[in-house]
């Protein structure tokens, strides 16, 4: 039985509309209850005050500390390492044997659970290379956690450059470093950039890599070398040792607005980036 | 008439497949050679073989020399960015890069090292103008280069090679995808730039070629079948596939 393609596309719209609609409902539902039981108890007060009891009470201050150093430490590390060896893989080799086994291996990285790098961070940065729990284990065991994503992302949007603008580019009497610099870099950015933001999402909300390797002090660290506690870990230890679910709802509301400005303002960056090139 | 390039017994091969058969003749300094011949015939990849832009292909490799004034440009130390900035190449899609028409011209210049704003200005202006573009554009120099139509497009790819003062220009194709007119400003500004220039131009149109070419080649299946003045290839071909072709019996 044949049914006619009025109906079939009838179906269609009914099937992806819903499917488009009933995300949207999930994404808004789960934004609107944290925003819902967070929001009252956050506020400037909340931000800039140390915690009281174990964050029984007071505000989160050295938290947010923590959630903006140890990211920066990781896209500071990563963001070179990656788009470098992205832009040696997709312009300084050909397609070998190799390249094949580097790409499968990094999309195996980027498929390996956050406890596992948080576990080898723990042996190899906090133990074995003597860091102890400090900003600068979390930091670069987040690198590690983030490189792959970052040299995918990069290398996809590397090769979403028309192969005639390199053409055109060698023809001129470019080298394939001039090539890289005038023409690949600058149209691949957005692309490059969605996947330091995507990476950046990421380690804010990443916790635990994090515990295993940052620690979870409360202080407010004054070197790399301290201990510290970010947001998502303070989260964590709130709600799961039940010391305050209050605040606990904050510090979620806190890190979601967190999340939602990085993408914000990558958002603007780069449209900023886009409209003046052309 | 002094030699440009000699092309001595070059074979080419891509993927083992024989391209190109034993290749020999010589072009001529300051003339414009038209290479005519049906797709597949190996205009494209003999024309790419002359500023080695099939080094960017995988999977290739050639017998024989190419000479360009008399140094084999196949051998292991020569260098091919410079090679490239003496045989420039205009492609058959005019792919403008996505920067102002004025980084256009100057991308070239800039490689080199030319930084003089008023150097760089004068080979803007003197290129667009060889290019028959400069009235068009001499007011808005600033805005993309992408923004400009297909013809005008072209006309810019041409003032990017000429801004590098190459020795000699390739054509590939260069106003397969142009209107008329586009296309006669096209060839009216290579017949004078033929003067300073060595000028290779691959074309599907047999009657550009005899519009513009001072000699022409004839290939067919990767061999070079006749070479000659344009005037004898067209009027008197000694091989009856190459009367075949230009009256259009195939191809």
């Amino acid at each position: 039985m044949r049914i006619h393609p009025r109906y079939t596309q009838r179906g269609a719209v009914v099937i992806l509309g819903g499917a488009t609609l009933l995300t949207l409902v999930i994404l808004i539902f789960i934004i609107v209850f944290i925003l819902e039981k967070g929001l009252p108890v956050l506020g400037w007060n909340f931000l800039t005050s140390n915690p009281e009891d174990m964050g029984r009470s007071g505000g989160i201050f050295p938290t947010l500390i923590g959630t903006i150093i140890l990211p920066l430490i990781a896209i500071i590390i990563a963001t070179p390492l990656g788009v470098f060896t992205s832009v040696y893989l997709s312009e300084y080799t050909k397609e070998t044997r190799a390249t094949k086994i580097i790409r499968f291996g990094t999309d195996c990285l980027a498929g390996i659970p956050s406890i596992i790098f948080g576990l080898f961070g723990y042996i190899f940065f906090v133990i074995t290379l003597g860091m102890g729990w400090s900003l600068l284990a979390g930091g670069l065991t987040l690198a590690v956690m983030i490189l792959p994503t970052i040299i995918r992302t990069s290398e996809e949007a590397i090769r979403a450059v028309p192969k005639s603008y390199r053409e055109v580019s060698f023809s001129l009497g470019a080298s394939s470093w001039q090539t890289v610099k005038k023409v690949i870099l600058p149209n691949a950015l957005p692309g490059i950039v969605t996947g330091v933001m995507l990476s950046i999402g990421r380690s804010i909300g990443e916790t635990a890599a994090v515990i295993f390797t940052a620690g979870s002090s409360l202080r407010i660290p004054t070197s790399l070398l301290d201990s510290a506690r970010t947001m998502s870990v303070h989260f964590y230890i709130l709600a799961r040792e039940g010391i305050s679910a209050e605040n606990a709802y904050g510090t979620a509301a806190a890190l979601i607005i967190a999340v939602l400005l990085v993408n914000l303002s990558a958002y603007w960056l780069m449209n900023r980036f886009i409209s003046k090139r052309s | 008439m002094k030699t440009k390039f000699q092309i001595k017994d070059f074979s080419f091969y891509f993927n083992e497949e024989k391209v190109l058969k034993n290749i020999n003749f010589e072009i001529e300094a300051n003339s414009i050679l038209g290479i005519i011949g049906p797709a597949g015939s190996g205009k494209t990849t003999f024309l790419r073989s002359l500023n080695r832009m099939n080094d960017l292909e995988s999977g290739y490799r050639i017998e024989g020399n190419i000479l360009l004034d008399g140094i084999d440009i196949y051998k292991p130390e020569y260098d091919v960015v410079e090679l490239r900035k003496k045989v420039g190449m205009v492609f058959a899609m005019p792919v403008p890069l996505p920067m102002s028409i004025y980084e256009n011209v100057v991308y070239g210049p800039r490689l080199s090292g030319v930084q003089d704003k008023k150097r760089l200005d004068e080979l803007v202006e003197k290129s667009l103008s060889s290019a028959y573009l400069w009235e068009e554009v001499k007011d808005r120099l600033h805005t993309s280069g992408m923004r400009l139509s297909g013809g005008q497009q072209q006309r810019l790819c041409l003032a990017r090679v000429l801004a590098m003062e190459p020795e000699a220009i390739l054509l590939d194709e260069p106003s397969s995808g142009l209107d008329p007119i586009s296309t006669a400003k096209i060839e009216d500004a290579l017949t004078v730039l033929k003067k300073s220039y060595t000028i290779i131009l691959v074309t599907n149109n047999t009657k550009q070629a005899a519009r513009v070419a001072d000699n022409t080649a004839f290939f067919l299946m990767g061999e070079l079948i006749e070479l000659g003045t344009t005037s004898q290839i067209f009027t008197s071909p000694v091989k009856t596939q190459t009367d075949d072709y230009i009256t259009g019996r195939f191809g």
